[in-house]
C-alpha cells in the first residue's frame, strides 16, 4: 500500500464492487459511501454525517467468499473486491408515542412492553447483535426489556446511532432500536440524576447569551461559514 | 381468512400429519380427548370431528371453527388419548398452517391490560397464536 | 459450586412474580442450599412449539442450556412451571435427536457447541428431597391452614417432563404436610387455569378459575397453593369475576412463613395478609 502511494504515476489499484447488481471498478481503500459518489451516484438521502454517528447511511451486502448477509454503515465500511450491495435510504418502523412524565417504571413495570408488545415475541436468534454496526448485544437489551430491566436496556444500548439495521431481519419484527430509546429516555427521567450542567447549559441559552452568536452564524454567507467550519476547535469550557 | 394462500399446493391431511408427527388415522372416535378437555365448552366442534374434517381433507371446515385456537396445549387429551395420539400437536400443526400463511391470530397491538399481565401470558399467546 | 443451585428466572420472575422470587431465594438461603442466578439467560417462549420442524423456537431455550453448560454447570433450576415445561421439552429433544441438535449448533455458530449434558429441574423436586429438614426447621407450623394444592399442566404433562403422577399428583401435599398445614383435596388441581387466554379471551379464564376455585371453597380450603407465575395471575388476578376470594399463595411463601421468615407479598390481588392474621401466622 505505502509503495504503491510514493509511485504516484502508477495506476491506483481498482476492485470491482456491484451496486443494485450493475458492475463498477472503483478505487481500493474508499468507503462505499465515497465509492458510491465515485461511481456517479449523488446521495440525497442515506447520508448524513460521514462520521459514524448518525446512523443514516445503512448498507446491506455479501460478498463472493461468505455466504451470510452483512450489515454496516456505508461511511465506515471500505469497500471489497466482489461486493454485492445497496443502501437503505430509510428504515421503516414506527416509533411510539407516550408522554415521558406518564411512562413512569415505578407504576407500571411493563412500560416497554405495553408500547413495544411484539418484544415479547424475540426468539433469541440473535439476528440483530450480528447486524450491529455499534457492535451492540441488541438481543440481550432486548431480553432485558422483556423482564422489565429498563436500567440494563438503556446502559447496552447506550453506543446506539438508530441505524436500524437491527430491525430488519428480526424474525419477531421487534423495533429495537425505538424500544431502547424509550428506554434510556426513560432512564435518565427516572432513575438518573438531574445533570447540573444541562440545567446551566439551558438557563443561558434562555437569558440569551448565545443569541448575538447564532444571529452572527444565521446570516454568513454560505462561503464563510464554510471556512469557520472548517477551522473549527473544540474548546472545553473552563 | 385467505383460503386460497393457506391451502395452495399443499395436501392438507398430508401436511398436519408432517407438522404434527402425528397418524390421524389412528383415530378411532372414540371421544376421550372431548371428555377431558376442560375447554370444550368454548369450541365450535369437538378435537374429534376436527381430526375427521382434515382426514376428509375438508380445511375450509377445520378453519372455520375455532377449536385449535381454543386449545391452550394443556396436553390434557394427549396423556389421555388410548391410542396414543398426541391430539396437542394436531392442534399446534393446524395453528402452525394458519399462522405460516402469515394470518395472526392474537393482535399483537391490541392487548389491553398490558399493565397486569405477567409478560409469560404475553409470550406465550403470542408464540401460540402469532407467526 | 456444590451446596447451590444454578437458578433460571425466566422473564417474569423478576417483576410480575418477584414475591415468588424472594421467597424462595430466602428459604433455600435458610436451608443451607442457595440459589445462584445464571450469568446470562435467556426468555424461554413460555409455550413450547409443537411442529417437527420447528427448531427456531428451541433456540432461546438451548441457547440458555449452553449458557448453564459454560458456566460449568449440569443442573438448571426453575421456580416458573412453564419455564421449566419449555426448557425440558426442548432440552429432551435435543438430547434424543442427534439431527436437531446438529442443526442447532450449526445455527449457534457464534457460540460453543451445546453438548445435551444439562438437565433442567423444577424448585418443588428439590423441595421434596428437602422435605425433612424443611420439617425440621420449621417454627411456625401452619397447624390451622386449610391449603388446597394446584398443580395445573406444566409440571405433569406431557408425559416426557412430568414430575409427578400426571393424575394423581403429591408432591405439593408432602410438602405442606411438613409444614404442618392441613391439605385439602382439590379435583380439578391438574386442570388449566386457562394460560395465555388471559390476555385476549379472559372470559375463558374466568370459567376456568370459577370452576377451579368453587371445588377447593367446597372442599374448605382457605387458601390455595401453587407454583406458577401464570397460573397465579390467572387464579388471583380473575377471581374478581366470581363470588370468592381465597388468597392464592407461591408454595415458596408458604415454607418462608413456616420457616419464620420475613417475606413482602407484593404481587397479590387478593389479599393474604389477613388470612395469615386471623390464623395466627402472621402478626
Ligand atoms: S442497536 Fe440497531 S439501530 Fe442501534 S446501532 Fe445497532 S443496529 Fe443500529
Ligand atoms: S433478531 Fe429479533 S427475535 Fe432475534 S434475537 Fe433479535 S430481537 Fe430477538
Ligand atoms: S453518514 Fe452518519 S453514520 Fe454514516
Amino acid at each position: 500500500m505505502n509503495e504503491d502511494k510514493n509511485e504516484e504515476d502508477e495506476e491506483q489499484e481498482m476492485v470491482e464492487i456491484f451496486v443494485m447488481g450493475k458492475r463498477y471498478e472503483v478505487p481500493e481503500g474508499l468507503t462505499i459511501m465515497t465509492a458510491l459518489e465515485y461511481a456517479g451516484y449523488k446521495f440525497t438521502r442515506g447520508c448524513g454525517c460521514r462520521g459514524g454517528f448518525c446512523g443514516a447511511c445503512s448498507t446491506v451486502y455479501r460478498t463472493e467468499e461468505d455466504y451470510k448477509l452483512k450489515m454496516d454503515l456505508a461511511c465506515q465500511t471500505a469497500v471489497e473486491d466482489g461486493m454485492f450491495l445497496v443502501q437503505l435510504p430509510f428504515m421503516p418502523a414506527v416509533r411510539e408515542e407516550y408522554e415521558i412524565e406518564k411512562v413512569d417504571p415505578e407504576e407500571h413495570d411493563n412500560v416497554l412492553l405495553d408500547h413495544y408488545p411484539e418484544v415479547a415475541r424475540c426468539v433469541s436468534c440473535n439476528t440483530c447483535t450480528k447486524s450491529c454496526p455499534q457492535d451492540i448485544e441488541v438481543m440481550d437489551y432486548v431480553q432485558a426489556a422483556l423482564r422489565g430491566d429498563i436500567e440494563r436496556t438503556a446502559e447496552l444500548s447506550f453506543d446506539c446511532i438508530q441505524c436500524g439495521l437491527c430491525s430488519i431481519r428480526c424474525p419477531a419484527d421487534i423495533k429495537q432500536y425505538h424500544m431502547a430509546q424509550m428506554a434510556r429516555r426513560i432512564y435518565s427521567k427516572y432513575e438518573q440524576p438531574d445533570s447540573d450542567e444541562l440545567a446551566k447549559r439551558v438557563k443561558e441559552i434562555e437569558e440569551g447569551k448565545y443569541d448575538e452568536e447564532m444571529e452572527e452564524l444565521a446570516n454568513m454567507a454560505e462561503e464563510e461559514l464554510k471556512k469557520r467550519y472548517d477551522e473549527r476547535d473544540i474548546v472545553e469550557e473552563g | 381468512m385467505n383460503l386460497k394462500k393457506l391451502t395452495r399446493d399443499i395436501d392438507f391431511a398430508d401436511k398436519v400429519e408432517e407438522l404434527s408427527g402425528q397418524s390421524l388415522n389412528a383415530c378411532i372416535q372414540c371421544g376421550t380427548c372431548a371428555a377431558g378437555c376442560p375447554f370444550v365448552e368454548d369450541m365450535d366442534i369437538l378435537p374429534e370431528r376436527v381430526f375427521k374434517h382434515i382426514i376428509l381433507g375438508d380445511i375450509e371446515k377445520v378453519l372455520e371453527h375455532n377449536t385449535m385456537w381454543i386449545c391452550a396445549a394443556c396436553y390434557t387429551c394427549s396423556v389421555r388419548c388410548p391410542r396414543d395420539i398426541d391430539i396437542a400437536k394436531i392442534m399446534e400443526a393446524v395453528r402452525q398452517i394458519v399462522l405460516r400463511a402469515n394470518i395472526d391470530r392474537a393482535e399483537v397491538d391490541e392487548v389491553d391490560n398490558m399493565e397486569e399481565l405477567p409478560q409469560l401470558a404475553v409470550v406465550g399467546c403470542f408464540r401460540k397464536e402469532t407467526g | 459450586m456444590e451446596d447451590s443451585y444454578l437458578y433460571y428466572p425466566g422473564c417474569t420472575l423478576k417483576t410480575k412474580a418477584k414475591d415468588y422470587e424472594s421467597s424462595a431465594m430466602k428459604v433455600m438461603e435458610e436451608l443451607g442450599r442457595p440459589l445462584v442466578e445464571m450469568d446470562d439467560w435467556y426468555c424461554c417462549g413460555a409455550m413450547q412449539s409443537l411442529t417437527e420442524d420447528d427448531i427456531m423456537h428451541q433456540i432461546a431455550p438451548i441457547r440458555t442450556m449452553c449458557c448453564a453448560q459454560e458456566q460449568g454447570e449440569e443442573k438448571v433450576v426453575t421456580l416458573c412451571d412453564m419455564c421449566y415445561n419449555v426448557l425440558k421439552q426442548a432440552n429432551e429433544r435435543m438430547k434424543e435427536n442427534e439431527d436437531d441438535l446438529e442443526t442447532m449448533n450449526d445455527f449457534l455458530d457464534e457460540d460453543p457447541d451445546y453438548e445435551g449434558e444439562v438437565e433442567v429441574h423444577h424448585l418443588l423436586e428439590i423441595l421434596l428431597e428437602m422435605k425433612d429438614e424443611i420439617e425440621d426447621a420449621v417454627t411456625n407450623s401452619l397447624d390451622d391452614l386449610n391449603i388446597a394444592p394446584y398443580y395445573g399442566c406444566m409440571l405433569l404433562r406431557p408425559d416426557n417432563v412430568a414430575i409427578d403422577e400426571t393424575e394423581d399428583p403429591e408432591m405439593m401435599e408432602e410438602i405442606l404436610g411438613s409444614l404442618g398445614a392441613e391439605v385439602i383435596e382439590n379435583p380439578k388441581r391438574t386442570e388449566c387455569c386457562g394460560s395465555y387466554h388471559t390476555v385476549n379471551r379472559s372470559d375463558i379464564v374466568e370459567k376456568r378459575v370459577e370452576d377451579i376455585v368453587s371445588y377447593a371453597v367446597n372442599e374448605g380450603a382457605d387458601a390455595i397453593v401453587l407454583s406458577c407465575p401464570l397460573c397465579q395471575f390467572n387464579l388471583d388476578f380473575h377471581q374478581r369475576a366470581t363470588e370468592f376470594e381465597l388468597p392464592v399463595f407461591y408454595i415458596t411463601e408458604l415454607i418462608a412463613l413456616a420457616l419464620g421468615l420475613d417475606i413482602e407479598m407484593e404481587n397479590h390481588k387478593i389479599d393474604p395478609i389477613s388470612l395469615l392474621e386471623e390464623k395466627g401466622i402472621k402478626e
